[in-house]
């Protein structure tokens, strides 16, 4: 019988933090008291929040069990489409950790905090290299944000030409966060189909594109891990009517060193430093959302700007058409922090990140494409895109499928999305996966296509190996119960 | 999903273009969304009803329906007055599913044009109007 | 490299697999002119050991206490951090996970969160929180859309003494909107004047901070009469939530909004971020609420779990109808204020939060008793502005060369108070210390 990487092992149950300590008991070291009770007001005191007491062991043995029910980079292989779960180097979090980077207040005078606005003004300079792009900002704190973020520098440079538009378009293949981004900056997005081979054609864009019409968002590569190879004449044909073009740089992972985003027209275009430059997700974040610009747009980048003056750096907000804030301060600093250390742990080796995710990505779909229906059969980028077609006719899902292979060790690729193919399975197996960890997953999609024709009910109750089985969404829905 | 076969579609109710049904009742019409919808929706968690007394014309969205992954609008079949709502669609959006065109109607009109509901869909049309979409 | 694993002998095989003869090759289909005409200028890689070197240097090029005295609040508080939270948040199925959209290889973060929302809710008063926002500042601007969409006005009243950097946010924020802003004046107690809303029934939300911008504890209950009247949403805003482990929190006083920053529970400065935005409501409201919500249910053979839930509220489904656009949040962030919370329990939270108070309310009395002015007459929380004699700002330059940051200059953010300064202090700083300031500022 072959063992697959996945196992049962000893885990232990946890209750709910307000199930366990008792009152009375701490975690926390209070600091010792050296000054007098002060009086107070009493109508203005409260009785305090009802949490509850626990001993340190009691949270640390809370989380940590906790923890154990979780599945990270660090357990194991990670192909989520789009999200780009690549390792995340131990070595960044130390560098964010240092006393001098994590204890800094933000509103220091700007000669005491030097050390902070260089690491900040270095990263600006390296991801503008890196994209081709001339001005850059660190102050999104997440992806959708830097769309937010680009939305409202379209929005003000076109005002500030005084056109004010009200749509702008956006492929079918899009990420929900592209047409909730720029309906919040008044834009109703109009969508447009990619072509038969998955990308965009310039005639779809040229029928919709109007002078109220912002612009267009664009991701490159496309969530079917394709590259927009018409995107120049798109850009184009966008720019000739007074338009923008924002690109969606969730994918840079398959162009770092290859593709100069400034050339393809972009004018805007935000990064996820959470994906490509490897800090952690979290578990839903923090990220960091950086938006890098053409010289055109950069005087409406949010304030304050870092600018250098006979080598002090300092914050600037002299920046009249700048939309603003978007942030209580200047972004994920501690994000920041990690990314830049990736970016000088790497250097020029960027581009081999890149070229070896592309491989990874190619190499699963050339191995999967028999047991999967591969609705793009062409070289794809960092991700690749199957559906479950084939496996229709024993009434087998890709929610089967990916529930499944839970139980093999693996996280799920990203399923569902894009909404161009039925049943997308989206594959992002990332530069840092060895070829073993890729054969070990294509094996087990394998294993899991067979049981699909063989044993089709065990799919259906997968997963079989983890702490709980399917959970009855339906019910979290109807009566939501969010607090405890 | 069920086959068209499958579709339980009541002979004594008219069919709109984006699967509402409309039963004309005494002075008013009912309307809820048919078999096949809530088939496609699957378990349906929440219902977004309008208020008694909004009025609305044909083919105008009066409400959304919720299941775990998905939102679907719904559009009057016929433009009218809303006389009464289904609140028992609060506590259990699941009579949608269960019985979608008796315990799980939606919606109550009283019509602006006698004549928006002859021109519906009966259950033949709706059917031919099904598969020419395969 | 040690993040590149890939052997020759690797890169040849699956070179082989997927019919290429180089790397190069697979990016055949990107046409000449999208290609960078040149090489990545990056420096050459750093060795870890060179990366040590490189970020320490920098990292010591920033003022910290102890060597430094630092009493700055506005927005970014200084509070012991236990080693036992950061080593928990340092587990890697926590840090290195995503977001947990299958739920069952996720219940780690899943329970996390679901405890994180009660615990926030309880810190608020309110009876539902979600699983974090970016950070105070968006959490404000979130609430006011919510409140437009719920409203269907387009008036927001917003406190003057809301943090400024917040009120800048929003104004982002609401600009695409149309919506108006219409902001309410300081009272010389140091709190908002909201005698303007008496008559007022266009408002779609009133926004008041408290403690506000100044230190000072606002009245949401007068604030929430009014609202009612008027038919407003109360939005109540906070940058320091220590301060409800002594006064009472805006939910009991009647707020249908509670959003602020959760930096001070348990998550280090970090040069203004990540942050943690806390964003709290209504039951009633809770279809309206932006970011990612988890609730509890139960799994085929009836074991308790939890899921993300309401998700046709969020952008990957409702697309542009969506309640917000936000998909990552501050979820590690999250994790951290909940360990925080668990480590120091409901009673350690209610003595830290009066040690706290205890502590400004002595150096406020020590530069008091030493011939300062304090401006403002309302009680305050771990914050508040003094008033330096003419030409003080010659003495504060001093004193930041001699390593003391007396305060917050507050000219730049509001021209009236030209010498006036806002001073913090936590349960970080010493007797000793403000015993020194008091004396240096003397001088």
């Amino acid at each position: 019988m072959k063992t697959t990487t996945a196992t049962t092992g000893l885990i232990l149950n946890e209750p709910l933090l307000w199930e366990r300590g008792n009152r009375g008991r701490s975690g926390f070291s209070l600091p010792r008291r050296d000054v007098e009770n002060a009086s107070i007001e009493d109508a203005l005191l409260g009785n305090g929040p009802d949490f509850p007491d626990l001993s340190e062991l009691e949270v640390v043995r809370h989380y940590t069990r906790l923890s154990t029910w979780n599945f990270g980079i660090d357990t194991g292989m990670y192909p989520l489409g789009s999200c780009t779960m690549k390792y995340n180097p131990k070595t960044n979090e130390k560098q964010a950790g240092l006393r001098g980077f994590a204890s800094t207040h933000p509103l220091l005078p700007a000669e005491l905090s030097q050390g902070a606005l260089q690491t900040m003004a270095e990263l600006e300079k390296f991801l503008g290299e890196i994209t081709g792009m001339d001005a850059v900002s660190l102050q999104p704190a997440a992806g959708a944000h830097g769309e937010l973020t680009g939305m409202l520098i379209m929005y003000a440079y076109l005002k500030s030409l005084g056109s004010i538009r009200s749509k702008i378009i956006v492929p079918d293949t899009a990420h929900g966060t592209n047409p909730a981004s720029a309906a919040l900056c008044g834009f109703s997005p109009v969508s447009v189909a990619s072509g038969k081979d998955g990308i965009l054609n310039a005639e779809s864009i040229a029928r919709v594109m109007d002078e109220d019409t912002a612009g267009i968002m664009i991701t490159n590569p496309n969530t079917l891990g394709l590259f927009e190879a018409h995107i120049k004449e798109i850009a184009r044909i966008v720019h000739d009517k007074g338009g923008l073009v924002y690109g969606d740089g969730a994918n840079m992972n398959a162009m770092m060193g290859i593709v100069d985003i400034a050339a393809l027209g972009v004018d805007i275009l935000h990064l996820n430093l959470h994906k490509t430059f490897s800090t952690p997700h979290g578990g839903g974040g923090p990220g960091s959302g950086p938006v890098c610009v053409t010289k055109e747009l950069a005087p409406f980048l949010p304030i304050p700007r870092i600018i250098e003056e006979n080598g002090m750096y300092r914050l600037s907000e002299e920046s009249p058409l700048s939309i603003g804030r978007v942030h209580a301060f200047y972004g994920n600093f501690g994000v920041m922090i990690k990314a830049l250390s990736y970016i000088l742990s790497m250097g020029p080796n960027l581009k081999k990140a890149s070229q070896l995710a592309v491989l990874n990505a190619n190499y699963i779909k050339e191995k999967l494409k028999g047991t999967l229906h591969l609705p793009y059969d062409r070289p794809c980028m960092h991700e690749c895109v199957f559906s479950d077609l084939h496996q229709q006719e024993y009434n087998v899902t890709t929610l089967d499928m990916a529930k499944r292979l839970i139980d093999f060790g693996h996280h799920p690729p990203t399923v569902y999305f894009p909404l161009v193919v039925h049943g997308s399975i989206m594959i992002e197996p990332t530069e840092t996966e060895t070829k073993e960890s890729i054969d070990q997953f294509i094996e087990s999609f394998k294993s899991i296509a067979e049981e699909a024709k063989k044993n089709p009910d065990f799919l259906k109750e997968a997963p079989h190996n983890c702490r709980t089985s399917r959970l009855d969404e339906t019910e979290a829905a109807r009566h939501p119960c969010l607090a405890g | 999903m069920k086959e068209i076969s499958d579709l339980i579609l009541p002979d004594n109710v008219k069919y709109a273009e984006d699967h509402e049904w409309a039963r004309s009742e005494g002075g008013a019409v009912t309307v809820g969304v048919n078999d096949y919808a809530q088939d496609q929706l699957g378990d349906i968690v929440y219902v977004e009803l309008p208020a008694v007394g909004d009025t609305f014309k044909k083919g105008e969205e009066f409400g959304s329906i919720e299941s775990v992954k998905a939102v679907s609008e719904m559009y009057m079949p016929i433009g009218g007055e809303i006389t009464a709502v289904n609140e028992d669609l609060e506590d259990s959006p699941e009579l949608i599913n269960e019985s979608p065109y008796e315990n799980g109607w939606i919606i109550k009109v009283v019509p602006t044009d006698e004549h928006e509901l002859n021109a519906l869909m009966d259950k033949k049309a709706y059917i031919g109007m099904l598969k020419g979409s395969e | 490299m040690r993040y590149l694993p890939h052997t020759d002998e690797d890169t040849a095989a699956m070179l082989e697999t997927v019919g290429a003869e180089s790397l190069d090759e697979l990016f055949a289909a990107i046409p000449g002119e999208c290609r960078r005409s040149r090489q990545l200028h990056l420096p050459d890689a750093l060795t870890e050991w060179e990366l040590n070197t490189c970020m320490e240097e920098m990292a010591d090029r920033n003022a910290q206490s102890p060597e430094y005295a630092l009493f700055l609040g506005a927005g970014s508080y200084d509070h012991y951090i236990p080693e036992s939270v950061q080593h928990l948040l340092s587990r890697s199925e926590f840090s290195t996970a995503y977001t947990p959209y299958q739920p069952e290889a996720s219940q780690g973060t899943l329970q996390a969160v679901y405890e994180y929302q009660t615990l926030t809710a309880r810190l608020t008063g309110m009876d539902i929180a979600n699983a974090s926002l970016y950070d105070g500042a968006s959490a404000l601007a979130e609430a006011c859309l919510m409140a437009v969409r719920i409203t269907k006005k387009r008036r927001i009243a917003l406190s003057a003494l809301i943090h400024p950097f917040y009120r800048q946010v929003v104004r982002t924020y609401l600009r695409p909107a149309q919506c108006e802003i219409v902001e309410l004046p300081p009272l010389p107690s140091g709190t908002t004047d909201i005698s303007s809303l008496a008559s007022e029934d266009s408002f779609a939300a009133v926004a008041i901070q408290s403690p506000n911008f100044f230190g000072c504890i606002e009245n949401p209950a007068e604030a929430e009469q009014l609202c009612r009247k008027g038919g407003a949403l109360l939005i109540v805003s906070f940058t320091e939530p220590l301060a409800f482990g002594l006064f009472k929190s805006p939910g009991s006083q009647g707020a249908d909004i509670v959003c602020g920053e959760g930096q001070g529970l348990g998550i280090p400065r970090s040069f203004g971020g990540p942050g943690l935005g806390i964003f709290a409501t209504r039951s009633k409201y809770v279809r309206s609420m932006p970011g990612r919500l988890v609730g509890k249910t139960r799994d085929l053979s009836g074991r308790q779990g939890f899921v993300l839930t309401l998700a046709t509220r969020e952008q990957h489904i409702r697309r542009e109808r969506a309640t917000s656009n936000i998909c990552t949040n501050s979820n590690l962030c999250a994790l951290a204020a909940a360990m925080y919370l668990a480590s120091l329990g409901g009673t350690g939270f209610r003595d830290l939060a009066r040690l706290n108070y205890d502590k400004t309310e002595y150096l406020k009395k020590g530069l008091a008793e030493s011939g300062f002015t304090i401006p403002f007459t309302a009680p305050t929380f771990n914050e508040f502005v003094l008033q330096c004699p003419q030409g003080f700002k010659s003495r504060y330059d001093e004193l930041v060369a001699g390593k003391i940051v007396a305060g917050l200059p507050l000219s730049s953010f509001h021209p009236e108070f030209a010498e006036h300064y806002l001073f913090c202090v936590t349960e970080t700083v010493s007797r000793q210390n403000m015993d020194r300031l008091i004396k240096e500022m003397s001088k």
